[in-house]
């Protein structure tokens, strides 16, 4: 008992609920569940390294383009040829310092270039150009987003602490040739702007981190200072994970490596974290090591090759950068010193009126203005461009954009997943799908034919959807005479039905409806189907 | 015609009196003659006699166009090998030329070719290089020869260092003015120990983009030159904003020519009493005073001055060039270029073998010492203690200067030329205390400072004087420095010209 008190007073989430225990002196009996002995809960930081969006290099003026030839953007400085000399890149500076503003950093007005240094063959220069003293930005926070609940309504917002956002050079690429044991070494890569995001260990499984990436990756790409594609390494995630009670210190954190994808970054954290969690229920101990992720088999692999770098980390030598004087941002084009021009100069405020609609802001607006759904949101803003053909669609439609929503997210968004497209590459535009939904609304077609001619329409595109509905005739039926006879013959052919009606079950008035649509494919006009019925059934 | 100032020679090719293509041909010639002073490592015959005809169907454009110039090896030049007389770049040619390189092409400079150094300028001797030492042409000029006896070969003194080819170049005719680089006197020393002017200019004055950094918070290039106007002239053309250098700052001013009148009456010279140092050879002393006296009664204030860190700076000069020189030579891994070992079996043991052979004991023990201050462990101890330090020399001539001083004026080095068997009785790293003791503060602080020859010693050796100036004062620094030598006479050697080569040719 004197343990269990222990334990939660180093919680400090549950202490209320210690001081209610001491100041009365009685256990309650609803707070019989705190005195199991607590579950190791997993905790995750994450370092992310973001390529910057950029047309020339950090300190070069190559090119910045991936999957170009080999060593085709490779100026002289990216080969650390003697006597070349880094130049900082303006775009590069704007970008960590957007970034910094969009997750609610400080930005220091004065950071600095460091050297770190280590021998690797992708490495030329045998250092790379970081920011360890005094980082660009500093001190923020991100809020991220988890769908809770059975059918993932429940939005649940939570914040990782960003430390610090450092600007640094990408290395190149060795491509080891295990037959002829040689190694290749691509450059094109080699001085590429990163932005280094180290989130504090705040998150504490595979979800949350993946979410908070997941939110980062929007962020970047709706400011556009990183392309944010996992796969092509412009977005890498390296996971620190460990495994503590709550209340006890951290316990001993192993790196996780080479996740080029959200989903797989998720699984590969909560892989770590039940496999420190059986080593330590075993008796064993968690050995601090770095951790390749291996997306085939779905394990986590002891890292053969670059480990020598990082179990190397003490001896890193860091020594300020001597060719870099300190790099000055300003606050406004007020601050801007005498003899500097505002166009050459990183400016602080002006940044901050080109920032664009971040995600969260975007999601808030879309449920307040067209009154759908927060999950909804989500999925329209987790799309490229599918916010903009919501708002499209909107646009030319009278249909209520909570009737609009389901069309989008469930119709469109499903035929675009299946084929693996993009919502650019959509065969059916925005005001296509506004004229489809506009037959609809005003009573041309039923929903079910509506849902037939989207399919019509997705695969022969540049169809309209009147011009679908008139060709395989699927305009709503409301000849009256018409519809008097399929209703008689129904009617006719169903006695056992229309006598439960006339005992009073009028439930079984809509299995005649769906008859008669039956009969008509759908296009029978539902109110008069329903009115001729009832006269029949009476 | 040889043994003229450059300015003197331009005029002569206006002049029509020689050819841009005589002159070149007379240098080269020359250079043959004193091969065995190993000045240059390379010497660019076809491209030199090909850039004066060039200069000859041109227009003569500027003071520069036509004049033959030597550019220590630790500058890239497009096409022609640059070796910082290691054997790690042995045959390494450049794709490009360093900005101050060309920017003398650019005015029609003919470069005769690539002088020798210390290896990767790590020396006060140039006794340190892959390519052996460099010998002082002053030591094969009468006075040396008649006042020393010397009779051997192997009596020949040192050039000083690194720069000691450029100096050679200069000293000995074969070209009118050289680049050479300066980190804590490797232009001024051996300028000064060859008779020749070596200026300094402030830090970011002149661009690096292109020079094969030692220790890139105080690399410089520098200015050797027959005469001070020369420098000035060449100062001038150098000077200004890289985009290829972030460290360089707009030039205050431009710079011409001198003015030939300039009055020391209102200047305010200060005597560093720090730089009394042991070891400071009674002829050097002599000249010190008797240029202080010149100074005093042309009316100029003469006052002494402290400068009270001037004993800490070499020390923490060596721990910042090491730490510097460590990360610099990093890079340096026989995978892009330079030397590569034959020695693979990993790529480990390649880049151990490649840096074990490239590189000399010099450059490789100083690797190993700043590697060692940059260890986390140790990085306060010494780089943050001896950045701190460095901040307080700077201080101290910001006092100096700001109490009302417009120019110090020290010795440049201990004594004349040491000869060679005795310079090399000691380790590079205990010379290379010794000999930049008055020169390297200035590159601490960042300062210009200029060394003029003032005498012969009584070995038939120049001895030199250094003044050092407030940051971004290189005019009026050279303007005094140009005072002294209307007044001190110093000999040109060419007086001595063919009793020079005669002793050469006897030995």
């Amino acid at each position: 008992m004197t343990e269990d008190i222990t334990w939660l007073f180093l919680d400090p989430s549950l202490k209320i609920s210690f001081q209610g225990l001491t100041t009365s002196g009685v256990v309650s009996p609803d707070l019989h569940f705190i005195h199991t002995p607590q579950q190791l809960v997993g905790v995750v930081g994450l370092e992310i390294h973001a390529q910057i969006n950029s047309s020339t290099k950090l300190f070069s003026g190559s090119s910045v383009r991936f999957s170009a030839p080999p060593n085709s953007l490779v100026s002289f400085f990216d080969a650390s040829l003697p006597g070349t000399l880094p130049v900082l890149n303006r775009r590069c500076v704007e970008a960590a310092v957007m970034t910094g503003l969009a997750l609610n950093c400080n930005i220091n007005r004065k950071s600095l270039f460091d050297r770190k240094h280590y021998f690797y063959a992708d490495l030329p220069a045998g250092y790379q150009i970081t920011q360890q003293r005094q980082p660009v930005a500093v001190d923020g926070t991100l809020t991220y987003s988890l769908l809770e609940g059975k059918k993932r309504s429940q939005v649940i917002r939570k914040n990782v602490h960003i430390k610090q956002i450092q600007l640094e050079q990408d290395s190149g690429k060795s491509l080891h040739d295990d037959v002829h044991s040689q190694t290749l070494i691509d450059l094109n890569r080699a001085g590429v702007g990163l932005m280094e995001l180290v989130m504090e260990p705040d998150m504490s499984c595979g979800e949350e981190a993946a979410a908070a990436v997941r939110e980062l990756q929007l962020i970047l790409q709706a400011l556009g200072t990183c392309q944010g594609n996992m796969s092509e390494g412009q977005l890498r995630v390296d996971a620190n994970v460990s495994v503590h009670r709550p209340g006890e210190p951290l316990g001993v954190r192993t790196e996780v490596k080479n996740i080029n994808s959200v989903r797989y970054l998720a699984r590969a954290i909560d892989y770590e974290i039940q496999r420190q969690i059986g080593i330590l229920q075993r008796g064993g101990t968690v050995q601090n090591e770095t951790r390749a992720y291996d997306s085939k088999s779905g394990l986590l692999i002891k890292h053969s090759l670059p480990i020598s770098l990082t179990s190397a980390a003490s001896f890193f030598r860091f020594m300020p950068e001597p060719n870099l004087p300190p790099l000055i941002v300003y606050e406004d084009n007020a601050s801007l010193p005498a003899g500097i021009d505002a166009c050459q100069a990183v400016v602080v405020q002006k940044i901050k009126e080109g920032l664009p609609e971040l995600p969260s802001i975007k999601r808030d607006r879309l449920v307040q203005t067209y009154g759908i759904l927060p999950e909804h949101s989500f999925t329209l803003v987790n799309e490229d461009g599918l916010v903009e053909y919501f708002e499209a669609v909107l646009m030319a439609t009278k249909k209520e954009p909570r009737k609009v929503i389901g069309w989008v997210t469930n119709e469109l968004l499903g035929h675009l997943k299946q084929q693996d497209l993009s919502v650019s590459q959509s065969p059916i535009s925005p005001p296509a799908l506004a004229e489809l939904l506009e037959l609809q609304e005003t009573g041309h077609i039923s929903s079910s034919v509506a849902k037939q001619v989207f399919q019509k329409m997705w695969r022969s595109p540049g169809k309209t959807a009147a011009q679908i509905t008139q060709e395989h005739d699927l305009g709503l039926v409301s000849d009256t005479a018409q519809l008097h006879s399929i209703c008689q013959k129904v009617v006719d052919s169903h006695p056992d039905e229309v006598h439960a009606i006339r005992n009073g079950n009028k439930k079984v008035l809509n299995k005649l409806m769906g008859l008669v649509q039956k009969e008509t494919k759908g296009r029978a006009d539902p109110v008069l189907v329903r009115k001729i019925l009832q006269e029949k059934t009476s | 015609m040889l043994g003229l100032f450059f300015l003197g020679v331009s005029l002569a090719l206006r002049e029509g009196r020689i050819s841009p293509t005589e002159l070149c041909k007379k240098c080269l010639n020359r250079i043959k003659k004193t091969q065995h002073l190993n000045a240059y490592i390379t010497v660019t015959e076809e491209s030199a006699l090909k850039q004066a005809q060039q200069s000859e169907v041109r227009l003569l454009k500027g003071p520069l166009d036509g004049i033959p110039f030597a550019v220590k090896d630790n500058f890239c030049t497009k096409n022609i090998k640059t070796t910082c007389a290691s054997k790690m770049l042995k045959d390494y040619t450049p794709p490009y030329n360093a900005t101050v390189v060309q920017k003398l092409l650019d005015q029609g400079a003919v470069l005769m070719g690539k002088a020798n150094l210390d290896e990767f300028a790590m020396g006060a001797g140039c006794t340190d290089g892959a390519f052996g030492p460099v010998k002082n042409p002053w030591s094969y000029a009468a006075p040396y020869r008649e006042q020393t006896g010397a009779m051997l070969e192997s009596d020949w003194a040192i050039t000083g260092g690194s720069s000691g080819g450029s100096a050679a170049a200069v000293a000995s005719l074969t070209s009118y003015l050289a680049l050479g680089s300066d980190t804590g006197g490797s232009t001024r020393n051996p300028g000064a120990l060859c008779g020749v002017v070596a200026l300094k200019p402030t830090y970011g004055l002149l661009s690096r983009h292109g020079l094969i950094p030692l220790v890139n918070s105080m690399d410089v290039p520098g200015i050797m030159a027959r005469s001070v106007n020369d420098a000035a002239i060449v100062l001038g053309i150098l000077q200004g904003l890289d985009v290829r250098d972030s460290t360089t700052v707009p030039a205050p001013s431009p710079l011409t020519e001198l003015p030939q009148d300039f009055d020391v009456k209102n200047i305010c010279v200060g005597i560093p009493k720090e730089y009394h140092a042991p070891g400071l050879s009674e002829e050097t002393l002599a000249q010190w005073s008797r240029v202080a006296d010149l100074f005093e009664r042309a009316g100029a204030q003469v006052k002494q001055v402290s400068l009270p860190h001037t004993q800490y700076s070499i020390v923490c000069y060596h721990v910042l060039c090491h730490a510097e020189v460590a990360s610099n030579m990093a890079r340096f891994d026989g995978l892009e270029y330079g030397h590569r070992s034959q020695i693979d079996s990993s790529t480990e043991v390649m880049y151990a073998s490649t840096r074990h052979e490239g590189f000399n004991d010099v450059v490789r023990g100083r690797i190993l010492s700043g590697n060692y201050f940059l260890l986390k462990q140790n990085y306060q101890h010494y780089f943050v203690k001896a950045q701190k330090v460095r901040r307080l020399i700077a201080d101290d001539f910001r006092n100096v200067f700001g109490s009302g001083v417009d120019v110090l004026l020290t010795p440049t080095t201990l004594s004349d030329a040491a000869c060679y068997q005795d310079f090399t009785q000691e380790d590079n790293r205990t010379r290379s205390a010794q000999e930049d003791v008055f020169t390297q503060p200035a590159n601490m602080a960042g300062l210009p400072a200029v060394s003029v020859p003032t005498a012969l010693s009584r070995r038939g050796l120049p001895i030199g004087l250094q003044l050092i100036g407030p940051a971004l004062h290189d005019k009026k620094l050279l303007s005094v420095a140009q005072w002294i030598e209307q007044r001190v006479g110093f000999p040109s050697i060419s007086d001595w010209d063919y009793s020079r080569e005669r002793s050469a040719h006897i030995h």
